[in-house]
This record gives C-alpha cells, structure tokens and sequence, in this order.
C-alpha cells in the first residue's frame, strides 16, 4: 500500500526527470544542431512568438528563435553593478531569484582611484552582504569566472562585453546591460535570440613567437569591428596537432577577443584539455551540471572560415579602431611612451611567463614605461612562485595587484596628451586609456615585451 | 506603481553615491510616452561609433547619476557635445553604432543629455537592447546612408517605427523589433514597464 501510493505520487516527477534526460540525450546527440542551439536547447525555455508564450519546457530551439531562458550565473562588475543595484531599487524588487548565482566583481578600479569610486564599491558590498550573494574583489571577473565557476553548458550572462571569454570552456556566456542583469537577479531568466553561427576552421601550427592573440586580431582585421554582429563564433580543430597547440588560457584570448568583432559568444568544444583545465582548478560550484557539448557534424552556418595558424604573422591593431589590423613590420619604429601587459584578453600566466621570458635579464627602454598587471589573484600568486615579478622589477618594469587597471584607463598606467601605448589589453579605443589625444596600439604580450625593451614597435620574434 | 514609489528608500539609498539623485524614471525627460512621436535635428556619424566615444569609462565609473553621465555624452568625438544639442535632437549614424562595452550609461547618457532617438544603419548588439532597456529608441534603417544632412528635421514615430525626413517627406522603415521590446519602449523602457505591470515585457502578460 505504503510503496504504490510513494510511486504513484512520485511518479509524475519521475516521469518529468525521465524525458527530460531523453530530450537531453537526443539534443545532445542531434548531428543538425550548432553549439548554440544545443546549449539552449538543452535548458528550460519559454519561446516568445509575438505576444504568446509557451509554459516554459525543454524544447529544441534554432537559429532565429526568442526564448526565455534560465540563467546558471548573473554577472556585474564595479562599473554596472551599481546601474544595476539602482534599477532594482527603481523597480522596488528587494529580492533575488536565487541569491547564489549571482556574482558581483570589483575588479576594473580596484582599489578604488578615489572617493566618487570608492562610494560606488561600498554600494555594492553593502547589496551582496544584504542579499548572501558572491563577491569578489581584485581579480578580473572574467578570470575568476573561469577559474572558479564556468563549466561546460552554464547559460552565464554578464553585465560586462567580455563575459563571453567563458565559451572558452564551453559555456554560452554573453554580456548585456545594467537593468537586464538586475532583471536576471529578480528572475533568475532573460530573453535571448538564438544566434546564428560562423564556423572557423583551425589547421597549421603557429610560427615561434606567434600566438592566440595574433589570430585573433587577424580575424576581426578580415571581417571587421562587426564582422560577427549578434553571431555565434565556434572553433573547430582540424586535427590533433592543431587541438594540441590551443592551451585553456590561449582559448581564453580568443573568446575574450571575440568580443571586438561583435559575437555574442565564441566558443570552443570540450575536449582533454577543457577536462583537465576543470579538474585542476577546483570549482566552488560543484553542484553545477556540467554538460559536454559538441557541435552537430551537419549542423547549419551561416558562413565559414579558414585559418592557417602557420599562415598567421605577428599583428598590431590600432590605433582607435581593433579592425585596423597591420603586421607588426609595417608599424615597426613607432615610438611608445608605455607597454601594458594585463587585462581579461592577455593577462594570464602563459602570457606572463612569455614577457617574462623575453624581459629576463634586460631592460625597459629608458623613454618606456612597462606595466604588468595580472589578470587575477591565483595568476598573481603563480607570477611570484615562479619568479617572474622578480624578472620585471629587475627589468624596471611596474608589477601591479589583479585588476583591469590601465586598459579602462582609471589607475594604474593612464595615458597623458599625445602619449602612445602599445598593449595586450582589450581594446585601443579613442581615449580609452586617458587622453583623447593619446594612441593604443594591441598586440601579443610577446610584441608588447618587446616593444618595452626597444622603446618602440618591435617584432618579438628575434627573442625566441 | 506611481511616482511615489520612485525613489523608494531602499537601504542603499542612503549611502553617499545615490543621496540626492534623481530617479532615472521620473525624470522630465521622458519622452515618447503619450504620442510615439518626436522631432529633432540630425547629427550626422560614420560607422563604428563606439561606446568609448559615446561615454568614456573614466567618467562614467564614477557615478550613478543619469544626469552626470548626460554631460559626457559623445565626448570622445566632442567633449562639448552636450552643450551643442538640443533637446529632442536626433543621432543618425552609420555601421555598428554602439561597439564595444556593455555599458549602458552609453544610451542613457544621450538620453539625459536630451537625444531622442537614434537612427543607425546597424547596431552593436549589447547597445541596441540597452537603448530599448532605458527607452531611447534605437531605429536600424540601413537605407538612411547618405540620406540626411546634418541639421536636417527628423520626426521620429515609435509606435510604427519609421523615421521621416521632414522637407522632402521621405519616409523609412526601422527593422521590425519584437512585440514585447515595442511595448517596453512605448512605456519608456524596462524600469517604467515593471512598475506598470509589475513584471518584466517578455514573460506572459497576466493583465490582457
């Protein structure tokens, strides 16, 4: 009597959980799906036509669908986390949909340069000590996404551009506003298209002293600022020894960086070094499932591209705009006032280790100033175990705490009238790091290392 | 629900960044809310116009305040911008207005500095559903190229979403937009929209 009527209670639910692991299995195992259709049809989702809605449900959705769907983790940083708190408050809603996924990051002017900065931080301490949600201070939000939180399959939105630096590790992360995160906080759901997707095929191995970074920014340079506008950009490998060459931390870089030519997410599939990257950096949320996701062999692009990694020279884009992309020969002897190493796109250890490499035992340039800041606590921790801020000090280089620190262009490396900059950080917008006569050019952190010892542009190649 | 609850005294509202603020919502800016339909001077852009330009980070991390960001509004193209505009002007703009950064001080510094809408031939993403988000609409109107002039009246109708030159008559179509963003930008963007209907544009409506 006791069992029939505990299963004939359970069994509804029973059932639920049954077709939903026959609906993931199915999605997962669709050869006709890309990584961005399965990755949201593998949630619950509404999908919105005109002004219906289904209850929500785990359905396939394509390429061109509106859905409403659940979000895993809700992102924003020191400079819209407070837009985002204000809202919440305008909106009157005082709670979380659920107060553990939600991260807040003081990382782009941490410490805080002044008073006005310092009363946006206490405001956002004041909101997650409030409400028991995360936060972290100091490291890169991206980073420590990665580092501590991102899994393959986690629908992660950010109140930041370079969220989508977490496909990386096969995860559909994406930015959007201030208001709408605090809309994610309050229902723990948004509205998205599901994008359409560019396939680029990777082969070829990189020369000596070409890296992730150069690939990147001959990319954007080919298909311009908007070159992937509301699209999905998925690598693929060619072969092993292409797979091989792609570290987690070169990955990183291009997801990050995929941002410059407007894609809503860059993602690489999960393979061996995805699995040992989560294995040794310990997540906090282990209760997170993570979803292995491939993309289907005859799935639907949009458009496809090829790069021969070997083909790749080193590339220095700027200055103003990141598709203006040039060979680092072409711009070679022009003079810089200041070479910064950091930020979420190219502050990593292997981008430390490189610089550190290059800068060994030389010397900044005396007309140069060289700045390195890492991209988060553990890549800073690791730069001290391994020697390399002794390596930079000698150097005559600044080792500064974790934080985006020159390249939103508040502390830690602005730039002054006229100034040039060579950096490996995100963006070399007009003015972005300082005055609006001030020039950014982007490049490698192996360019940007180089360029600090000769005092101007320089091709990195002869330090290898 | 009303302009009471506005600037409800949430615990951070007494620290010193938000003390003596306006609401974002009650502003007198509001536009658009009973005609769908206003009127201004172009200013004519190039493509590529990015959020650094539209508000450089330096300015906009330091406050929380609309109408503070209002006075950097396109400073990377003229740190004066502000004080040449007039209210209600309109900005009309070529590929990719809005690339960049997520933030969303960007509309809505050209919202409080008095712009009312944006035309473009196309958008950054992030941008256009941040500009839907804080209620400036954002038109993509790809065969506006080379079609207006600096200076030129522009009359703005967001109900049908069209943008016409007012001397010759011309009038252009904006890329449709879903229902529910329609109607967030009708009632003055997100915030406005919640407190109306106490839930957010994309979830089932329950009051129709």
């Amino acid at each position: 009597m006791q069992s029939l009527s505990s299963s004939s209670s359970s069994s509804p639910s029973l059932q639920q959980e049954k077709q939903d692991i026959s609906h993931l299995k199915s999605v997962l195992e669709d050869n006709s799906l890309t990584f961005a259709e399965k990755a949201i049809s593998i949630k619950r989702v509404t999908k919105i036509t005109g002004l219906d809605s289904s209850n929500k449900s785990k359905v396939v959705s394509m390429a061109g669908d509106i859905v409403i769907v659940d979000v895993d983790l809700a992102m924003a940083q020191d400079s819209t986390g407070p837009l985002a708190i204000r809202s919440l408050n305008e909106m009157g809603i005082d709670k979380l949909y659920d107060p553990s996924k939600v991260l807040l990051v003081i990382d782009h002017t941490f410490p805080a340069a002044d008073e006005k900065v310092a009363n946006l931080h206490a405001l956002i301490r004041d909101f997650t000590s409030k409400h028991n949600c995360m936060l972290v201070e100091g490291s890169i939000s991206h980073q420590h996404i990665l580092e501590y939180l991102a899994a393959p399959g986690m629908m992660i939105l950010g109140a930041d551009s370079h969220t989508c630096q977490a496909g990386c590790v096969s995860a559909f992360a994406s930015g959007i506003g201030s208001t709408e995160i605090a809309a994610v906080w309050a229902t723990g759901e948004l509205w998205l298209r599901v994008p359409e997707t560019i396939k680029i095929n990777l082969s070829g191995t990189f020369n000596k002293g070409i890296f992730a970074r150069d690939l990147i920014l001959d990319y954007i340079g080919k298909v311009g600022e908007d070159g992937a506008n509301y699209k999905a950009l998925e690598w693929k490998f060619s072969n092993e020894d292409v797979r091989k060459q792609f570290s987690m931390d070169s990955r990183a870089c291009i997801s990050n960086a995929s941002m410059e030519c407007g894609a809503k997410i860059s993602v690489f599939p999960t393979d061996e070094i995805t699995r040992e990257y989560l294995l040794e950096n310990s997540k906090m949320n282990n209760n997170v499932e993570k979803i292995e996701i491939q993309p289907g062999s005859s799935a639907k692009y949009i458009d496809e591209f090829e790069i021969e990694c070997n083909k790749i020279e080193p590339q220095v884009s700027g200055p103003d705009h990141v598709d203006i992309v040039h060979s680092v020969d072409e711009l070679a002897n022009i003079e810089i006032d200041q070479a910064f190493i950091g930020s979420s796109t190219n502050g990593r250890i292997e981008d430390l280790e490189v610089t550190a490499h290059i800068l060994k035992g030389r010397k900044v340039h005396k007309n140069t100033r060289c700045v390195v800041t890492p991209a988060s606590v553990k890549v800073y921790e690791e730069a001290i175990r391994r020697g390399y801020v002794e390596i930079y000090l000698e150097a005559g280089a600044v080792f500064t705490n974790a934080t985006c620190g020159a390249c939103v262009g508040t502390h830690l490396g602005a730039l002054g009238e006229n100034e040039i900059c060579i950096s490996s950080s995100s963006r070399n917008f007009v003015g972005r790091m300082g005055a609006l006569s001030s020039k950014i050019y982007l490049a490698s952190p192996a360019t940007v290392a180089a360029s600090a010892i000769e005092g101007k542009i320089a091709d990195s190649r002869g330090y290898f | 629900m009303n302009d009471e609850s506005l600037s409800s005294s949430s615990p951070s509202s007494s620290k010193p960044t938000s003390t003596g603020e306006p609401a974002l919502s009650s502003s007198k800016e509001q536009l658009q809310r009973v005609t769908g339909l206003s009127k201004g001077k172009a200013w004519v852009f190039g493509d590529n116009i990015n959020t650094d330009i539209i508000i450089p980070f330096r300015f906009k991390s330091r406050t929380n305040d609309p109408y503070e960001m209002a006075k950097y509004a396109m400073y990377g193209f003229d740190p004066d911008f502000h004080k040449k505009i007039s209210k209600d002007d309109i900005i009309v703009a070529g590929r990719n207005f809005g690339g960049g950064s997520s933030r969303e001080q960007a509309p809505v510094a050209l919202k409080y500095a008095g712009i009312s809408a944006v035309i473009a031939e196309s958008f950054a993403r992030i941008f256009y559903r941040n500009a839907f988000t804080i209620g400036l609409p954002a038109l993509e109107i790809p065969e506006i190229k080379g079609k207006v002039n600096q200076g030129d009246e522009i009359k703005i109708d967001i109900v049908n979403f069209t943008a016409e030159k007012v001397r010759t008559k011309e009038i252009f179509y904006a890329k449709q937009i879903p229902q529910f963003m329609s109607q967030m930008l009708l009632e003055g963007g997100l915030i406005e929209y919640y407190k109306k209907y106490k839930q957010f544009p994309w979830t089932e409506r329950k009051d129709f």
